[in-house]
């Protein structure tokens, strides 16, 4: 029987794939950008209670992981950065929302180990910090390192520009970020493309996420790909 | 002398620290303008640890793609050479010491070389983002800050009040008044430049630290 890992939407996806109330989900994107907008709209719209969301940033109010804060869906945030969202802020003030701050080279490694089989890494970062309370220290040549953990999820929502039939995945410049990493550490990955293409049509050498990874696949409808921070210089500088 | 401003100063004299060769990660803020004073015929490669490696100034207007930004999800461009990467990658160039410089702000930061600027207990914390990561692992850690607080409190003190962003990670401190070295064998700080117009005297009466005068001391070129 071929592989079929295709799906028509983001709805299909997450149905097939089980997600349920209190599940915990990692979601790539660094800001604004990279981030899988159909996913989180569905996700939204069915109405799952209690997640744990493991993602850089918690997007702005209005977009991005801020609409699962809005209906109140996210029980608990582990993140590197949560500075632009007001909404975040409230729920985390008055005790609704909890909250594990990762250092952002932590974040990323402890989701490439929990994909990769590795049970821990010996990181300078964080050593004489708040970061390392409670964790084991070690002096390995000289220098201290604390123990940092895998990260590891039931499902994975990542954001690729193309992807083919069998689940490969290509980035497009900075919208890369966590979403590789995110894409190997979870037991169902959820990969939303632009352009979904056969399988051949994509260079082997280019492809930034082996399909093995990739459980669903749907091409996304509606990308906004909202800036948060529109800087330009003017054209005659 | 042209009168400049003291952020100006600030920034002009932080610019300084750029070498021709040198790969660096501006933190987000006051060092970002750091990069508008690129020394002439001086080759620098910006690393942002949101994957790219080779960033160019902000897009002309209308040219602007949400996939491209930096870390302070600012719309930037690319040079050529630049590459994209992912943040595991970008994180262990980081972790890894290939970073020859990196710049931060501060809230706080000690003669010991401890650096505070992440959070403040009691309020709402933003999170740290990289800079736990880049002060571990970066070459050279500089701190460009306003040397006081507002209220005139000294932010260079002998021990960081708040949370540590890193313990003994800077190398060096650049104020509107001078430029601290951090000397990890006496545990004090030795004050190597002074800004213009600004004596030895007014930069002990701004610094809670213990610092000693070098033998080369100098007013700050900028």
């Amino acid at each position: 029987m071929p592989i079929q890992k295709v799906v028509r939407d983001a709805r299909e996806a997450i149905l097939k794939a089980g997600v349920k109330d209190g599940a915990t989900i990692m979601m790539g994107g660094f800001g604004l950008c990279g981030i899988p907008e159909n996913s989180i709209l569905a996700l939204r719209d069915l109405g799952y209670k209690n997640l744990t969301v493991i993602s850089n940033n918690a997007g702005v109010d209005d977009w991005g992981l801020g609409l699962l804060l809005q209906t109140r869906q996210i029980k608990k945030m582990v993140s590197t950065y949560v500075g632009e969202n007001a909404t975040f802020e409230k729920q985390f003030l008055d005790g609704t929302l909890e909250l594990e701050f990762v250092p952002q080279g932590t974040f990323s490694e402890r989701v490439r180990a929990g994909g990769a089989g590795i049970a821990g890494f010996f990181t300078p970062t964080g050593v004489g910090t708040i970061i390392a309370e409670g964790k084991e220290t070690r002096i390995i040549d000289g220098k201290e390192y604390v123990l940092e953990k895998p990260l590891k999820a039931e499902f994975a929502f990542v954001k690729a520009y193309q992807g083919d039939k069998l689940g490969n995945l290509i980035y497009r410049m900075s919208a890369r970020n966590f979403n590789p990493m995110m894409a190997t550490a979870a037991k169902v990955t959820i990969a939303e493309v632009e352009r979904l293409v056969e399988p051949g049509n994509l260079d082997p050498e280019c492809v930034h996420t082996p399909g093995i990874y990739v459980k669903y696949i749907f091409e996304g409808k509606n990308y906004e790909k909202r800036i948060e921070q529109r800087t330009t210089r003017p054209k005659n500088s | 002398m042209k009168s400049v401003s003291s952020k100006e100063l600030l920034v002009l004299r932080t610019a300084k620290e750029l070498k021709d060769g040198f790969y660096v990660n501006l933190g987000i803020g006051m060092p970002t303008l750091v990069s508008n004073h690129i020394p002439p015929g001086m080759d620098i490669i910006f690393q942002s640890e949101n994957g790219i490696l080779g960033m160019g100034p902000f897009p002309y207007q209308g040219e602007e793609d949400a996939d491209l930004i930096n870390a302070g999800k600012q719309t930037v461009t690319i040079l050529p050479g630049a590459s994209y990467f992912s943040s595991a990658d970008s994180f262990a160039m980081i972790r890894g010491g290939h970073i020859d410089l990196t710049i931060l702000g501060a809230m706080e930061v000690d003669q010991e070389g401890n650096l505070a600027n992440w959070m403040i207990p009691g309020k709402l914390v933003k999170g740290m983002g990289g800079a736990m990561d880049l002060v571990a692992g970066a070459k050279k850690v500089v701190v460009m800050m306003q040397h006081v607080t507002k209220d005139g409190k000294s932010k260079v003190l002998k021990k960081c009040t708040l949370p540590f962003t890193g313990k003994k990670v800077v190398h060096r401190i650049i104020t509107e008044l001078a430029v601290m070295d951090v000397d990890y064998n006496s545990g004090k700080l030795v004050l190597k430049e002074y800004a213009p117009g600004v004596t030895v005297e007014d930069i002990k009466k701004a610094t809670e630290a213990e610092f000693v005068v070098a033998p080369d001391l100098k007013e700050m070129e900028i």
